[in-house]
């Protein structure tokens, strides 16, 4: 099977060169755990993982709240539905390109969009890509843009919730709110669960935003030097594919960690009724 | 409640929508009409609207990189096909031997199958890239193409068997007893059903790949075989920031095959996003 040749074949192999020095010219030359030891030691790694966190931690809960509540707005009967599905899930698809990216780096750059606007009332933006303190924000906006994509799955699985569940609440006296507690959430779990798997990972593996926002560099001083652009940068701008690998299995075995945290945790808020 | 706050409910959700829908598109619709604005324009001009329509953009931008922009048209066009191709044979095939046959370890390799859809793919790009550049194939199309040939998206295939098994086996069998083989009964009852499943791979499939960048980027590294977002990467870096017209006209190009392959498949897209929700 492909799966075999093309994923855990190459897996084993960058297990194994993980441990080596590699610069694509030289046979390989085993270093033991040098490459690891020499992570530890490595301020911009140790701070593009930071930054990815920090992306994680902000990105991913917001577009999530975000797109569940449009997904309940959506969902309680408007007859322009697919109109405003389709507007809401189009920025989703476009959102990882570079065309994208470009625009984004316009609208928050030192003459862009933004800063017009803000002129116009006699505010005076920062060149927000170039401001270490806002460049990252711009990319988490970036995401927050793209929430189409887990509103449909909501959406989805919103409409398999019965109505009657929510008239039986109704007339037991329940308001909005502890009806989306005790009705609406239990029954969308599973569903929130599998979104909250879905945009852990992506968000680990964000790359695009960042590299064309920051010109490649992840500037202004790496505060947008997410974990994946360094580790394009050691593997495929100085060749250092050793030291790549190892950085690989380092994202693999965190975003490991972060998906069996999902799964445990899943166990005391994740519902089946089957 | 009374019908009038039920009412006053209802309207303040739809301009909420309203606005919420207006601020997501107005960065595309921006930069549509900025590209048919002169530069010195676009800086001043946060509005959308055109006092006149300036198509210079358009025809600079398309010339400017080292070659035509249909250069990088056709190149992202190949990859895309080849790409639709691989995915729609082999992951098809793959799905209907994990739906339908059985053989030994089946369960240990769909599960292996389930969680490559998590696998980082920076973890296999490394060991990829040196053997794909010691068979010499770095400044080809080949290494983007051929994974797909081997059911390496492992989504589609999740996709398509969530989808087969909805498809009754009662068909097979009658097939089956008509002295139908695996082969047939793949290609005669199984295929023609799940055409929508198809569909969304293809056009899940035609999205991804038109916007993938950084394996298009590792890969490709001679102008003329650039794809269109290496290509518009490659412009970012070329140019000044004065030349924002025609770096949004280009964009421009490279959203319109992404925007109507979303409104001719949405329907489609949307089925897909529901059935692979459905554990």
């Amino acid at each position: 099977m492909g799966l075999l040749v093309i994923t855990v074949g190459p897996m084993v192999a960058s297990l194994w060169l993980s441990f080596t020095d590699y610069d694509l010219i030289q046979a390989p030359t085993f270093i033991g755990f040098g490459n690891f030891v020499r992570m530890f030691q490595d301020a911009r790694l140790l701070n593009s993982l930071g930054v990815t966190f920090v992306y994680l931690i902000v990105a991913v809960p917001l577009q999530l709240a975000i797109a569940l509540l449009v997904a309940m707005l959506l969902n309680r009967g408007t007859r322009a539905l697919p109109f405003y599905r389709a507007v809401f899930y189009l920025p989703s698809l476009l959102g990882g390109s570079v065309a994208v990216a470009i625009l984004w780096r316009q609208i928050f750059g030192t003459t862009g969009l933004v800063d017009a606007v803000l002129s116009l009332v006699g505010i005076r933006g920062p060149g927000w890509v170039s401001d270490p303190s806002t460049a990252l924000g711009t990319i988490i906006l970036l995401h927050l843009w793209t929430f189409g994509g887990p509103m449909v799955i909501f959406l989805a699985g919103l409409r398999q919730i019965p109505g009657e569940y929510h008239e039986a609440a109704q007339l037991d006296g329940a308001g909005p709110v502890s009806r989306f507690f005790r009705v609406t959430f239990p029954l969308l779990s599973p569903i929130v669960f599998f979104n909250v798997v879905l945009q852990v990972v992506g968000a680990f593996q964000a790359f695009t935003p960042a590299f064309v926002v920051s010109g490649g560099t992840g500037g202004p001083s790496d505060s947008t030097m997410f974990f994946t652009l360094y580790l394009y940068q050691k593997g495929f701008g100085q060749f250092d594919m050793g030291y790549a690998s190892a950085m690989a299995w380092v994202l693999l075995v965190i975003i490991a960690a972060f998906t069996a945290i999902n799964f445990y945790a899943s166990r005391f808020w994740v519902f089946y009724d089957d | 409640m009374t019908i009038e706050r039920k009412s006053v409910r209802a309207v303040l959700k739809h301009v909420a929508l309203i606005c919420a829908a207006a601020i997501m598109l107005y960065p595309l619709l921006w930069m549509a009409a900025s590209s048919l604005r002169p530069d010195a324009l676009i800086f001043r001009a946060p509005g959308l609207w055109l006092t006149a329509v300036d198509t210079s953009n358009f025809t600079t931008g398309w010339t400017s990189l080292g070659s035509p922009f249909s250069v990088y048209l056709l190149n992202s066009a190949i990859v895309v096909l080849g790409s639709i191709v691989g995915n729609l044979v082999s992951c098809s095939m793959a799905a209907y031997a994990f739906a339908r046959l059985r053989f030994q370890g089946k369960r240990v390799l769909f599960g292996t199958m389930l969680v490559t859809i998590m696998l980082p793919f920076h973890v296999v790009v490394v060991p990829q890239y040196i053997v794909f550049s010691q068979i010499g194939w770095v400044n080809t199309f080949w290494p983007l193409i051929v994974p797909k040939l081997l059911a390496t998206d492992a989504f589609f295939v999740f996709l398509m068997v969530q989808f087969i098994r909805t498809i009754p086996r009662e068909l097979d069998e009658a097939a089956r007893i008509d002295g139908a083989g695996h082969p047939r009964i793949y290609l005669q009852i199984i295929l023609p059903m799940m055409v929508p499943a198809l569909a969304a791979t293809a056009i899940f499939t035609f999205i991804w790949t038109w916007n993938d960048f950084f394996s298009q980027m590792i890969y490709l590294t001679k102008p003329q075989l650039f794809t269109v977002p290496v290509a518009l990467s490659s412009f970012m870096d070329s140019t000044s920031s004065s030349s924002w017209g025609a770096m949004f006209a280009m964009s421009i190009v490279s959203l319109i095959p992404v925007v109507i392959a979303f409104l001719v498949g949405q329907r489609f897209l949307l089925k897909g996003v529901a059935m692979s929700a459905r554990r």
